[in-house]
């Protein structure tokens, strides 16, 4: 079977605040509409946030090793959709 | 129904205010804070909302002018940013009126009306036109023509119409505000009425532009900071469902912003759910009917300003944060006192209360933080010197006020809790009619909270209201309850 498609959604102070808030409901959607084809999970810091002025790119999500700025859900499942493919 | 949706307005709000206090801490605040729209959207950047960067640095400008606590509407544009930060840090109080509306990005917003679609059959029937009292609709080349001399905006005919080609076009404001408090005017432009307007908040969620801003406090503190002021935070229980951190590690993380010390605002609400509980034991003794709180700001305003009649079965009982700040100015009386609020209203209780010196909301709080690279994650934990109840942690949730008063009234006294879940024309309506009748057929302690969810649900929230329940829940839950410990668990 094909390696699973990895989600991390950056729970960090930078990425909170900026509107990661909002995209927790990822962890719960995601597993419910992929299945184990997708493995989300909310992780500390990236440390993407602290290069120079970057926090106002926040919040980042990672998929597999892609980099979503200014991530919202809509951009995060196209990302999937992407990959799945 | 969803609360605190995601709000791509907030995302600039908030880096506005992150490079703001990153120019206050600079050698050339006035400077920097200008340059904070140039450096939003340099030369060649491609405006991603207008027309043209230009405008969107005429609009950063205002957003960052909100940012300074000064009012949009009355900055004029020739105005020198270095000016407008010089009188920032020399004024001693923060303006009257909490909100401004950034107005130019109200033109985008088409005036509410009555709208025919294209989905108009021009039928035989012509419900429209039959219904409309105003004789505003005709039909002209086989399709409905709406008059806008004559229409009064009452709809009428989008409700009768078969194929639902008539709209009512909303201005999201204008239909947010439960009091009728802002209006667009000739120009098109969003105004607050102050007289009618109860700060809650609404249209800054309701607007799409994010047009409307809470005039920030925060150059204000930090200046009392920079000056080495004894400056003290009282965090209200909301506080601790917004961050990703536990409450001592938020504790401490306040500190490191430079505060001196941080207080609960649920330790005020300890006191409020006693009186309260007294008062409401006294009221039902002498035969009053019922009793609603008093500890919501929205709904203060909303007593005072537009149902007087109410006044005599609000209770007398002070809110949590009058206690609090009391508390804190006899501990310390050199304390310039911040208090942490989820929403606009309670600036202007703080205005109203001398205790209180200055109001911060949880967006500005995330900002500081975001701005000092203070993860909040990582501090250490800092316990608090004085511990609240879990009844009193849980006011941020609705329905969690009245739990508490309930708990602490004597058995043989009948308590039925009513729960106002967020104030709007319908609850209005309620509650007038409820004043009138002297009685609410519904319960005898009625809970008002203006934001639907609690505070929690606050305009300036930065968690979305779920996970914000669940991690203000687990704090509860590990508090001591005001009951015996095996009534607490068999209530759970
Ligand atoms: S919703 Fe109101 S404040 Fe927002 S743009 Fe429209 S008129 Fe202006
Ligand atoms: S703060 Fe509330 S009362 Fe005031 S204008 Fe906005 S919606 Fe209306
Ligand atoms: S908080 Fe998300 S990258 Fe730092």
């Amino acid at each position: 079977m094909d390696k699973k498609i990895s989600v991390k959604v950056c729970l960090g102070t930078t990425c909170f605040v900026m509107g990661s808030a909002n995209l927790q409901e990822l962890i719960d959607t995601v597993p419910a509409k992929y299945g184990d084809k997708v493995e989300v999970s909310g992780v500390p810091c990236l440390g993407l946030c602290s290069i120079d002025w970057e926090f106002s790119k926040a919040p980042y999500v990672k998929v597999d090793d892609e980099v979503i700025k200014e991530a919202t859900v809509e951009k995060v499942l196209k990302a999937i959709d992407e990959r799945l493919k | 129904m969803v609360i605190n949706a995601p709000r791509q307005t907030s995302h600039l709000k908030r880096e506005i205010l992150i490079r703001l206090i990153k120019a206050f801490y600079t050698d050339d605040f006035g400077e920097n804070a200008r340059l904070i729209p140039y450096q939003m959207r340099p030369k060649d950047f491609e405006a991603p909302y207008r027309c043209c960067v230009y405008k969107e640095r005429a609009i950063l400008r205002d957003r960052t002018i909100a940012g300074l606590g000064l009012s949009i509407e009355e900055t004029d544009d020739s105005i020198h940013m270095a000016e407008l930060a010089k009188k920032v840090l020399d004024r001693e109080q923060p303006e009257e009126h909490p909100l401004t509306v950034l107005q130019t990005a109200c033109k985008g917003c088409v005036p509410s009306r009555i709208y025919v679609t294209d989905l108009c059959q021009g039928c035989v029937a012509r419900p429209c036109v039959n219904t409309c009292k105003f004789g505003a609709i005709s039909v002209k080349n086989g399709k409905s023509v709406i008059d806008p001399d004559k229409c009064k905006n009452c709809g009428m005919c989008a409700q009768v119409c078969p194929y639902q080609a008539i709209t009512k076009i909303i201005v999201p404001c204008e239909s947010a505000c439960p009091v009728g408090a802002i209006a667009k005017d000739e120009n098109g432009h969003a105004k607050i009425d102050f007289e009618k307007c109860i700060s809650c908040g609404k249209c800054v969620s309701a607007c799409p532009f994010g047009a409307v801003h809470e005039k920030s406090q925060i150059i204000d503190v930090l200046k009392n900071i920079k000056a080495g002021k004894k400056v003290i935070a009282m965090v209200a229980p909301a506080m601790f469902g917004q961050l990703p951190c536990s409450p001592k590690q938020l504790k401490a993380a306040i500190q490191q912003l430079g505060f001196a010390d941080v207080y609960e605002v649920a330790q005020g609400a300890d006191i409020t759910t006693q009186n309260e509980a007294k008062e409401f034991e006294e009221r039902l003794v002498k035969g009053e009917e019922f009793m609603t709180t008093s500890c919501c700001a929205g709904y203060n305003e909303l007593v005072d300003k537009h149902i007087p009649e109410l006044k005599p079965f609000r209770s007398d009982t002070k809110t949590p944060l009058y206690y609090t700040a009391e508390i804190v100015k006899k501990e310390h009386p050199d304390a310039v006192t911040v208090f942490f609020s989820p929403c606009v209203a309670k600036r202007r209780e703080a205005l109203k209360t001398d205790t209180v010196d200055y109001v911060l909301n949880y967006e500005e709080i995330g900002a500081w933080f975001i701005a000092m690279n203070i993860k909040v994650e990582d501090c250490a934990e800092s316990e608090f010197k004085t511990e609240s109840s879990a009844e009193a942690r849980n006011y941020a949730v609705t329905g969690g006020v009245a739990k508490a008063v309930k708990t602490l009234i004597p058995e043989e006294i009948p308590v039925y809790p009513v729960v106002v879940d967020g104030l709007n024309k319908q609850s209005i309506r309620d509650l007038k009619k409820y004043a009138k009748n002297g009685v609410c057929e519904l319960g005898n302690l009625i809970e008002v909270m203006a934001c639907t969810g609690g505070c929690l649900g606050g305009n300036a929230t930065v968690n979305a209201f779920k996970p914000a329940l669940k991690q203000l829940t687990n704090y509860v839950n590990e508090s001591k309850s005001l009951k015996e410990p095996d009534e607490a668990a068999e209530s759970k």
